[in-house]
């Protein structure tokens, strides 16, 4: 019924208006501007609902697309449209960028409408960067992404945001800049930024090979693979609540979505012969990060690190698919891995999300985030530990909790592909559980360690509410799946189907 | 009827009226009250425990059909399919009675021995939420489900273990549980989706159904070598069991887990959760069937838990531990069971010890309350003065325990050590002897813990023994219920568990293992005319009863008659009493070795790795020579025109060299 709206670019203007709309409003009043914020952000994620509601789930055809011209010169059009990948995650940053504004609330002491305009504008340029359908118009949102979250970590990050930011942009940008390259090598083989019609281009394999590495350099990062993980620990630490939240639960979905829209489909072939190098890269992020993440005292980055090794989860299930193919015959477990990976993403997003404001509940009271400086929480803050408690299982795997969906199905699925694999993929059911519990036991259990913790007060009615909106998302989507998977199969199935076919010309 | 019409509705309740007495009492326990609380947590489970007996007597008496439907599509992708579902046939409906009606007893002892506690209400709901978690398990039909009930009842045992969060020990053991439990759900997983991929289903008929003709499938796991498809996938199971059902070597956590309130190591670490492995291997008996190599493998595991766990009972003076140390031993049994493929020995043995070892930790918790929470048997003594119901129904759960003869005790575990005695596989020699053996072991620690207890001098401070006095009613009540159970079960289900047809076509035997038909050739009749074949063939052949007699006497004379023995044993074998003390060293080992190999490994990684190579070395090094480079391609920017114009030309002339070359 709501076919005639231009959802998606009401989706992406939307926000960055309403956001400007904030920054001139100014902090003179504080209330009207969160008020503000927040009524811009709700009703941006109800119109988001939209997608999902109107969304054909018996289609990979991009839907609710819209056209028009931008710089005709050199064939660069204003094309968005979303499928099975991109809508869930633009559920998932609408929804997400609420909780952000609510979780500012009270904490953001110096230029709240600036931090919050800066929230408004990114979550627009991500709604941009999930649905363009034209490669440069995707370049421009994912570069200009980086502004905002530049300033917020810049502006209200901890004492050493300056080294993280410069370490944070350096990171991104100069994997963005081959992926740009490597867009203009395409426009110049194709005579289009249309990215289907660049998935549908022949190429050959030296060709491909060096597309490959040049998106690799991109989205490696973003998402991020190890050994170019390090930016990412010190980003989050630095980063106040927010940012992290939407770091760790938006923007290294980015990377996992560039694998998805570019690596994979327009160059399949070279995906195929570099898949060992990205199962081992992952296999790596998920068994050696989990060591790392076990010694971390510091809570963030415990959970960035904890972060790194779920997303190993998700490459793995990217690029073991070829794999498995190779040793039964049908698509089926292939294309279910991808699904796996999909699936991790979306509920990586409610968990690290929740863990971050978890952390953040805590350092706005306590005013640290050392592992040591904590221990009895659940003394004077029953409620709070209850909500830690599902978010630390969830991040442990739990069955019941969406953590346990995606990786279920990718160890399960890449058992098809080796033994091995699953077996190294599978660590994670003891080493995830041993960073997480280990850090709630310190944490959250025992007597009252300090003065600090004797005087918590437990979480009032709006952290409640944040929780709470996350405690449901991770409960529904780990006892009811269905819903994400029913979505997304046709357009996975599809890619898949699509990386078998072979590119490479003679 | 029209009661049975709609089984479907009455299964599900049987699920859902934990759950949500469970929520209710967690999420408006302080709006309920105490008593509201309890109230509603268990008239949940109370609702579980009625209906269960109806599909029970549906089943059994009035010509049921065994029940495996979905109840709702968990997922879909392409033609797979993972639901959740029911299965309802004898092995499940079994295990459910079993659950809710342990379930519910303890729900109502919980309110005499937690009565003091502020976490009243908390504590209820986590035992609902068991009850639902353990009814998932039990209940299901697939694969994955089982997974999700398996690891949930791993969550509320967490849970419990550290409900005392205060506590250094409880919350070092629930981790500890929770880690050595996720070892063996690594296995498990692995097993699943071997299951998964082999089989392209996660339904346990379907699985099932096809498994005889995968029997011969071989896989390559290492190298060139060819295993057989099923024993990968029935060891990697086990795994999974052995971590829930705490056998050598994830047995660590068990006996930590005592840190808990006493009613949850009734429930959950003696009667039912433990029993998670032993049911699901019974579960899966058409698998493990086609692999010899497994069932020899469970029976060594169960072997050597039952005699060396058994062994550590003796030194323990913590009155839960030496308790937690024969469900380890018992638990052993039935692992044992298990491996010979008497897994209805193995399930029947399950009944029984569920019951009188409840018994036994409720007794224990009775004697806990009114020495004031002092755990140590060497300050108890003489106290069948004071506590007659409680000495009384310890008496019934130790005679139980010990197999002595006519308890339910006696039947399951004799039929378990004539069946391994009957069973054909290698492995069955070296079971037969710990089993054996064992039963003088059993006897020996369960009456040393009750004459410590209960008889010889009174050895209490005297506060404690001026308040001295039975438990209350809601205490007593409940070790009465179960002491009724514990004493006749046994008799009454020997004949149809054990050699009728209580669970057919639930547990599969293959031809060449079917030592419990074998042993049922001699028995015939009715429930009690086979009964009494069973007790008059034991005592013709006296061996077992006469190690069990000789157990007991031996703890008499130990610590009764001659009180100062055991120091002097203790001294003189000092070597063993330490290796005993030491539980085999194997906590100092996964300390040291696993956690402390962890630790070392991680910040291996995060220094040399993360620190020194990556940011270290290639980011701020990379920055570094950025620097250096930059320092030095600064001065080729010297501003003079002439050095510009002389590096175009030889950028121009290597640009024509490379292309001349190109073009030849």
């Amino acid at each position: 019924m709501f076919a005639e709206l231009p959802i998606l670019s009401l989706l992406i203007w939307g926000p960055v208006v309403g956001g400007i709309w904030v920054l001139y409003a100014g902090d003179r009043q504080e209330e009207t501007v969160k008020t503000l914020a927040l009524i811009i952000s709700v009703v941006t994620f109800l119109l988001s609902t939209l997608l999902y509601i109107d969304f054909n789930i018996n289609t990979h055809e991009m839907q609710f697309v819209e056209f028009s011209y931008w710089i005709e010169t050199f064939n660069i059009n204003y094309h968005l449209g979303v499928d099975g990948i991109a809508m869930p995650l633009i559920i998932l940053t609408t929804f997400m960028t609420v909780l952000v504004i609510l979780a500012g609330w009270e904490v953001i002491e110096k230029r709240i409408s600036q931090y919050l305009a800066a929230f408004l504008i990114m979550e627009g340029l991500m709604i941009g960067v999930f649905a363009s359908m034209d490669a440069m118009l995707f370049y421009v949102f994912w570069e200009a992404m980086l502004i905002p979250m530049f300033l917020i970590i810049g502006i209200w990050g901890g004492p050493r945001r300056v080294y993280a930011t410069i370490k944070f942009f350096l990171y991104t940008f100069l994997g963005s800049v081959f992926m740009l390259v490597a867009f203009l090598y395409l426009y110049s083989q194709s005579g289009t930024f249309n990215i289907a019609e660049l998935q549908l281009l022949p190429l050959g394999l030296g060709a491909q090979k060096l597309i490959f590495i040049a998106f690799l350099l991109a989205f490696a990062v973003k998402i991020p693979m190890w050994p170019v993980h390090t930016w990412l620990p010190d980003a989050h630490v630095e980063a106040p609540t927010g940012g992290s939240v939407i770091l760790a639960a938006i923007l290294l979905k980015l990377g996992g979505y560039g694998f998805l829209r570019f690596s994979l489909p327009i160059t399949p072939d070279a995906s195929q012969y570099f898949d060992t190098m990205m199962i081992v890269l992952s296999l790596i992020a998920i068994v050696y990060i989990g060591f790392v993440a076990l010694v971390q005292q510091d809570m963030k980055k415990l959970i960035a690190y904890s972060s790194i090794s779920h997303m190993g989860f998700v490459t793995l299930g990217f690029f073991v698919g070829f794999s498995i193919y190779a040793a039964t015959g049908s698509t089926e477990g292939s294309v279910f891995a991808l699904e796996g990976s999909m699936v991790q993403m979306i509920s990586h997003g409610f968990i690290s999300g929740a863990l971050f404001l978890c952390v953040g509940v805590m350092y706005d009271r306590v005013h640290s985030r050392e592992i040591k400086d904590y221990g009895g929480v659940v003394n004077t803050m029953p409620h709070f530990a209850a909500f830690m408690m599902l978010f630390a299982m969830a991040n442990s795997g739990l069955p019941g909790t969406s953590g346990f969906v995606g990786e279920f199905v990718i160890i399960i699925s890449s058992y098809q592909a080796s033994f091995w694999i699953a077996f190294l993929a599978a660590s994670t059911l003891i080493l995830g559980a041993a960073y997480t519990l280990w850090m709630y036991k310190r944490v959250i259990f025992g007597d009252v360690a300090n003065d600090n913790i004797a005087e918590l007060k437990d979480i009032n009615r709006r952290e409640t509410f944040i929780l709470s909106a996350l405690a449901i998302a991770v409960l529904f989507f780990g006892l009811y799946p269905a819903p994400l998977f029913d979505a997304m199969h046709p357009t996975l199935e599809h890619l898949f189907e699509h990386l078998l076919q072979t590119k490479t010309i003679l | 009827m029209d009661l049975f019409e709609n089984m479907e509705d009455i299964y599900l309740a049987i699920v859902l009226a934990p759950l949500l007495g469970s929520v209710i009492a967690g999420l408006f326990g302080k709006l309920i009250g105490r008593s509201g609380a309890h109230w509603v947590a268990i008239a949940g489970v109370g609702v579980s425990f009625v209906l269960s007996l109806l599909a029970y007597y549906h089943l059994f008496y009035n010509g049921g059909e065994v029940y495996n439907a979905a109840v709702y599509t968990w997922l879909n992708s392409g033609d797979l399919h993972f639901e959740i579902g029911f299965l309802i046939d004898q092995l499940s409906v079994t295990m459910m009675v079993v659950v809710t009606f342990v379930s519910w007893i303890i729900h109502i002892y919980t309110i005499g021995y937690m009565v003091d506690d502020p976490g009243y209400q908390r504590f209820f709901s986590y035992i609902s939420l068991f009850t639902f978690a353990m009814l998932m398990l039990v209940m299901s039909n697939n694969f994955l489900q089982l997974f999700f009930g398996w690891e949930a009842v791993g969550l509320v045992s967490y849970l419990l273990i550290g409900f005392w969060y205060k506590r250094e020990p409880a919350i070092f053991a629930n981790l500890k549980a929770f880690l050595v439990n996720r070892v063996g759900d690594f296995g498990f997983l692995l097993g699943v989706a071997a299951v998964f991929m082999h089989f392209h289903s996660m339904d346990y008929i379907e699985v099932f159904e096809q498994a005889p003709a995968l029997a011969s499938v071989t896989v390559n796991i290492w190298g060139d070598e060819s295993w057989s498809l099923m024993s990968v996938i029935c060891i990697c199971l086990f795994i999974g069991a052995m971590g829930k059902s705490a056998q050598v070597p994830l047995h660590v956590w068990l006996p930590d887990s005592m840190e808990g309130p006493t009613p949850i190591s009734a429930l959950i670490h003696a009667a039912t959760m433990v029993t998670a492995g032993i049911f699901m291997v019974s579960r899966m008996s058409p698998l493990f069937e086609l692999s010899e190599t497994a069932l020899n493998f469970i029976l060594i595991i169960g072997a050597t838990t039952a005699f060396f766990m058994g062994l550590l009972a003796l030194v323990q003076n913590d009155i839960k531990r030496v308790i937690a140390y024969s469900t380890l031993s018992q638990l052993g049994y039935m692992t044992v069971a298990l491996g010979a493929s008497a897994y209805a020995a193995a399930m029947f043995h399950l009944v029984t010890h569920a019951f009188f070892k409840a018994l036994l930790f409720l007794a224990a918790g009775a004697v806990i309350i009114a020495m004031h929470h002092q755990q140590d048997m060497r300050k108890y003594g003489g106290l069948y003065r004071y506590m007659p119901i409680t000495w009384i129904t310890c008496l019934v759960g130790s005679i139980a325990l010990i197999g002595f003869p006519g308890t339910s005790g006696f039947y399951s575990k004799d039929a378990i050590i004539e069946a391994v005695h009957l069973s054909t596989l290698p492995a069955a020699g070296y079971a037969y002897v710990a089993v054996l053996s064992g039963v003088f072991i059993t006897a020996l620690y369960s009456f040393r813990l009750f004459f410590m207890t209960f008889h010889g001098q009174e050895k209490m401070d005297k506060q404690t023994w001026e308040h001295l006095h039975e438990c209350p009613r809601v205490v007593t009540i409940p070790l009465l219920i179960l002491a009724i159970p514990s004493l006749i079960i046994g008799a009454w289900f020997a004949g149809p568990m054990l050699f009728g047809d209580h669970f057919a076509g639930a547990i599969h035997v293959a031809e060449g293992h079917a030592v419990l038909l074998e042993l049922g050739s001699h028995y015939h009749g009715e429930w009690y005319q086979i009964a009494w074949q069973f007790f008059v063939h034991a005592i013709s052949h006296p061996t077992v009863i006469l190690l069990a007699f000789s157990g007991v006497f031996t703890a008499w004379l130990l610590y009764i008659k001659f009180p100062t023995v055991p120091e002097k044993f203790a001294n003189n074998l000092s070597m063993i009493h330490r290796l005993l003390v030491n539980k085999y060293g194997f906590d100092d080992f996964y300390q040291k070795v696993f956690a402390g190999g962890a630790k070392g490994i991680g910040r291996l990684f995060w220094q040399m790795g993360d620190v020194k190579l990556i940011d270290g070395l290639m980011v701020n090094g990379s920055a570094l020579s950025v620097r250096w480079f930059s320092g030095k391609i600064r001065q080729i920017q010297s501003g003079y025109l002439y050095h510009y114009a002389f590096a175009m030309i030889v950028g121009l002339l290597l640009f024509l060299a490379v292309f001349v070359h190109k073009l030849i």
